[in-house]
């Protein structure tokens, strides 16, 4: 059985599920809720498909409105509400509970406000992160942060977890580039927060948002700064016959002052099954850098000149830039789709610790070492430049036991992030999959603190409440909710 | 992911390769980002991540197919756009074929339907049929609106203002190639598109002929067996598809063939499955011959190289991919680099990798999702200004031809014309495209 554990409905809301239900269809329209054990099925998880719980209910609203009012239902009737975008989570994040309703924001999708002379977009956050930049094409602005399912998951989701990519190395993650927020609070109440003006007084409350994993509220709008698209960008690959070198070569580009676009680590395993899919031509070799460099194409051309330098003392054993736009299309088309792409090698756990650069060498080698210790191997993907490593845990998902080996193999790799100065999570959040090891990074205090904020936006503790912290800790706080 | 079927469920070949499939997927969620059905419903179950999970749970438990489940794997387009999409390589093709053949044996549809279903697998495949209908619904389409069925009215507004009577080129026979011989190949002359439009094949005669390709039509060569396929009627689809395995092979063994062509995408993605289709089948070596020399025309043209293409106006020509030719064979550029070589201007509409709707028999089955697919694709097809819409599949072309003035003509009528043919028909109906 897998090893995370998630506490027992509560029978009493069991119980009331037609009264829950007949009293959410009246406020939404009836096809926006959906209760029949066969279909809420499909919503039983996201992209952690091994831990997976059918909801009571599922309410797909059509406007900011109907959320509100099925959240007012919900807190009304004590009812536990579990957020949900594209449901591309890696660390469990909308993962329901039985007695839960998931409220579903993919139906709200319309671009509201599209403003370039005062750099901001304004869109009902059930768009895709890629479609943001697809609207704003034609202008010749993008918005920059691009974690690597944004082809699917969407910007509330990117706001829930605070979703960072590879091009975050120069432009920040999701918290550095959302200026303002709609939000249904859990009691229904709708508030905005920010707006496309830079800076307000008070305390940044939109800081607190952003990347609180839907636990204080849903955000239906965003306000988000976009910037003008650079002149030019070319990708160019590095290869090395040993992952350590690798690792050394992105502290050596960071250390010189450089700070490319991204900088994107691919292992020898995950190439194997990226260029099966994107045929991007990558080096073959134990591992292989992205470096994208933009701007002029002098700038361009200097910074080129001036990484390979950097990479030249390491004795690459590949050093080439990408000779046109479609090949530099496959490079990231494959970089994008690496995690989708491991399922040809089998089932997997994808991981997301964080560690200093100066510490990604000997990290790389201590998972190397527990690799073997495990018995399961390991593929290494991950954006290098800020030290956000993904490492994916191969397993058998049908050979009894290999679950909990992997997990187990992901916990220890996570306490290393943490005792090398690191932390438990770069940009997929805690979910479910490091609630447990929330302890590791955060003391009893720590994590009081954090609650008692939860508890101002969500006193009943309805929204998303078994995730991010440890059972045993929110226990407290979740008896003391008064369920209806 | 996690799949549980026991060793007997393995035991069947269908179950056995659905459980691959079902392994091979991560459950990443990419896939629904370019699922046409899920852009205009908005939930999951009306794409393909939530599909593969009813139909996970459907076969895991050996589970008569309930309403709801059926209502989504029905809306499903089989547009394979998740295909191309999937980074794991979900052959969700196989899977929902399957899904389909399941539901058909194991579930009961209202009578209604049941008949609709059955009508359209008896006359859809049998050109003359067909073309019989057509004129019999041309008679009775004035009265349209009285009809209370929706799926009843869709095909009632799908009949083409002119049908064609039969032409003598979709006989049994051979043409010879001009100049000298590079080629023998033998072309499925489908089925419905027969019924609603002539000018493809004698297009496709005339352009094959002139790249040096002696062209056969088989005799016994009918229906590719994709309309009842995607029905979940395998019986059917089996025997018309063996059919034509047999028909071509004869000729194949007798004075040989270098390809099969293939103008109708649909048909295409078909005829090159036909290797999985018969795997567990005695036919199964003579259907990986078929499958093996399976092409789209412009597969072949390309590989040819075209020659002479200088004789067409200069048009803005707005290509739309159908997605048999973009997902499902993954034929994406060489219909769009052969207009251009041919002098056109080649424009692209907004997310081409979407469907318009068409899809076999969607558009008669699913009336409500096929009309908005439509409304889309003939909005960014329009916003590209083209002086004419080209696409290589007849069911494409009729869809977006029902809901636009632009005239829609299949790229070979452009090629044949470029090439030394006849301007297309609905060209020369424009006086001011005209030279």
């Amino acid at each position: 059985m897998p090893t995370i554990a998630m506490p027992e409905p509560d029978l009493g809301i069991l119980a009331r599920a037609s009264q829950i239900i007949e009293r959410l269809t009246a406020v939404v329209s009836a096809e926006a809720v959906i209760s029949d054990p066969q279909e809420t099925r499909a919503y039983e998880c996201d992209a952690l498909a091994a831990y997976r719980c059918p909801p009571l209910a599922v309410v797909l609203p059509r406007n900011t409105e109907e959320v509100s009012a099925a959240m007012k239902v919900c807190h009304e009737m004590g009812v536990p509400v579990i957020p949900r975008g594209a449901g591309t989570s890696l660390a469990g994040g909308a993962l329901p509970t039985a007695d839960s309703v998931v409220i579903g924001i993919m139906r709200l999708r319309d671009i509201l406000e599209i403003d370039t002379a005062n750099r901001f977009v304004r869109v009902q956050t059930g768009v895709t992160n890629l479609s943001v930049s697809a609207e704003l094409e034609a202008s010749g602005f993008f918005y920059a942060p691009d974690p690597s399912s944004q082809l699917a998951c969407t910007i509330a989701g990117n706001i829930a977890m605070n979703s960072g990519g590879a091009h975050c190395l120069k432009y920040g993650v999701t918290t550095n580039n959302l200026m303002g927020l709609r939000m249904v609070m859990a009691s229904g109440e709708v508030v905005d927060l920010g707006g496309p003006l830079l800076g307000s007084g008070g305390l940044d409350i939109l800081g607190v948002l952003c990347g609180s994993e839907g636990q204080l509220g849903i955000v239906t709008e965003a306000t988000l700064r976009i910037l003008p698209k650079p002149e030019g960008a070319r990708p160019i690959l590095i290869g090395f016959d040993s992952a350590e070198t690798a690792g050394e070569c992105v502290a050596r580009i960071i250390r010189s002052g450089l700070l490319p676009v991204a900088i994107e680590y691919m292992d020898d395993v995950c190439l194997r099954a990226v260029d099966a899919f994107a045929n991007a031509g990558y080096p073959k070799c134990a591992a292989v850098l992205i470096v994208e460099v933009e701007g002029s194409e002098d700038e361009v051309l200097y910074q080129i000149e001036r990484i390979r330098q950097v990479a030249e003392e390491l004795k690459p054993v590949e050093f080439r830039t990408s000779r046109n736009a479609d090949e530099s299309l496959a490079i990231w088309k494959g970089r994008k789709s690496a995690f989708g792409a491991m399922g040809r090698l089998g089932d997997y756990l994808c991981l997301d610790g964080t560690v200093p650069v100066s510490k990604l060498p000997s990290t790389l080698k201590r998972i190397g070492e527990l690799s073997k210790d495990y018995g399961l191997e390991v593929a290494n993907v991950f954006h290098a430049g800020d030290g956000n490593m993904h490492p994916l845990i191969l397993f058998n998902a049908n050979a009894p036991g290999e679950l909990e080996r992997a997990e187990a193999f992901g916990a220890d790799i996570l306490r290393l992030c943490v005792d090398v100065g690191g932390c438990l999570t770069g940009e997929h959040g805690v979910g479910i999959e490091k609630r447990d090891l929330m302890t590791k990074q955060y003391s009893a205090d720590d994590l009081a603190i954090q609650m008692e904020i939860k508890s101002v936006f969500d006193p009943d503790w309805l929204l998303n409440s078994t995730k991010v912290f440890p059972l045993e800790a929110s226990k407290p706080y979740r008896d003391k909710a008064v369920r209806g | 992911m996690q799949t549980k079927f026991s060793e007997a469920q393995l035991a069947d070949p269908a179950t056995k390769r659905s459980n691959e499939i079902l392994r091979s997927c991560v459950h990443c969620g990419f896939c629904t980002a370019t699922c046409p059905t899920y852009k205009v419903l908005g939930d999951e179950l009306d794409s393909p991540r939530g599909r593969i999970y009813l139909i996970k749970d459907m076969l895991e438990n050996n589970r008569k197919p309930d309403e709801k489940t059926v209502m989504h794997i029905d809306r499903c387009l089989s547009c394979l756009s998740c295909m191309t999409t999937c980074p794991s390589g979900v052959h969700y093709m196989h899977l929902v074929d399957h899904a389909r053949a399941y539901i058909e044996r194991n579930y009961k549809r209202r009578w209604d339907e049941r008949a609709l279903r059955w009508l359209l697998s008896k006359i859809l495949p049998y050109p003359d049929r067909f073309r019989f209908a057509l004129l019999g619904a041309k008679l009775v389409r004035s009265f349209r609106k009285f009809v209370p069925d929706a799926r009843l009215r869709a095909m009632l507004e799908m009949v083409p203002d002119r049908i064609p009577p039969a032409s003598r080129n979709d006989r049994p026979q051979w043409f010879l190639a001009e100049g000298q011989r590079i080629k023998r190949v033998a072309l499925l002359t489908g089925c419905a598109q027969r019924a609603l439009n002539t000018d493809i094949n004698d297009a496709t005669i005339r352009l094959l002929r002139r790249h040096g390709c002696e062209v056969v039509i088989p005799e016994g060569i009918g229906c590719c067996g994709a309309l009842t396929h995607h029905m979940g009627k395998t019986d059917d689809s089996h025997a018309m598809a063996a059919a034509n395995i047999r028909a071509i092979v004869a000729e194949l063994d007798g004075k040989g063939l270098d390809a099969v062509v293939i103008n109708t995408s649909g048909c295409g993605t078909t005829v090159k499955d036909y290797a999985h289709m018969f795997r567990n089948d005695p036919l199964a070596a003579n259907a990986g011959r078929v499958a093996a020399l399976a092409k789209d025309i412009s597969e072949m043209i390309a590989d040819i190289g075209l020659r002479d293409a200088s004789h067409a106006e200069p048009l803005r020509v707005a290509y739309h991919a159908a997605c048999s030719l973009q997902h499902g064979q993954q034929i994406r550029s060489a219909p769009k680099d052969l207009l251009k070589a041919a002098g056109f201007q080649v424009v692209e509409p907004r997310d081409s990798h979407i469907c318009c709707g068409s899809a076999g028999t969607y558009n008669l089955l699913q009336p409500a999702v096929s009309a908005e697919l439509k409304t889309r694709k003939v909005a960014t097809l329009e916003a590209t200004q083209p002086q004419v819409i080209s696409a290589g599949n007849i069911g494409c072309m009729m869809q977006i031809g029902s809901a636009t003035g632009i005239p829609v003509v299949h790229t070979v009528e452009l090629l044949d014309w470029a090439t030394g043919g006849p301007m297309p028909q609905p060209l020369a109906e424009k006086p001011e495209l005209s030279v």
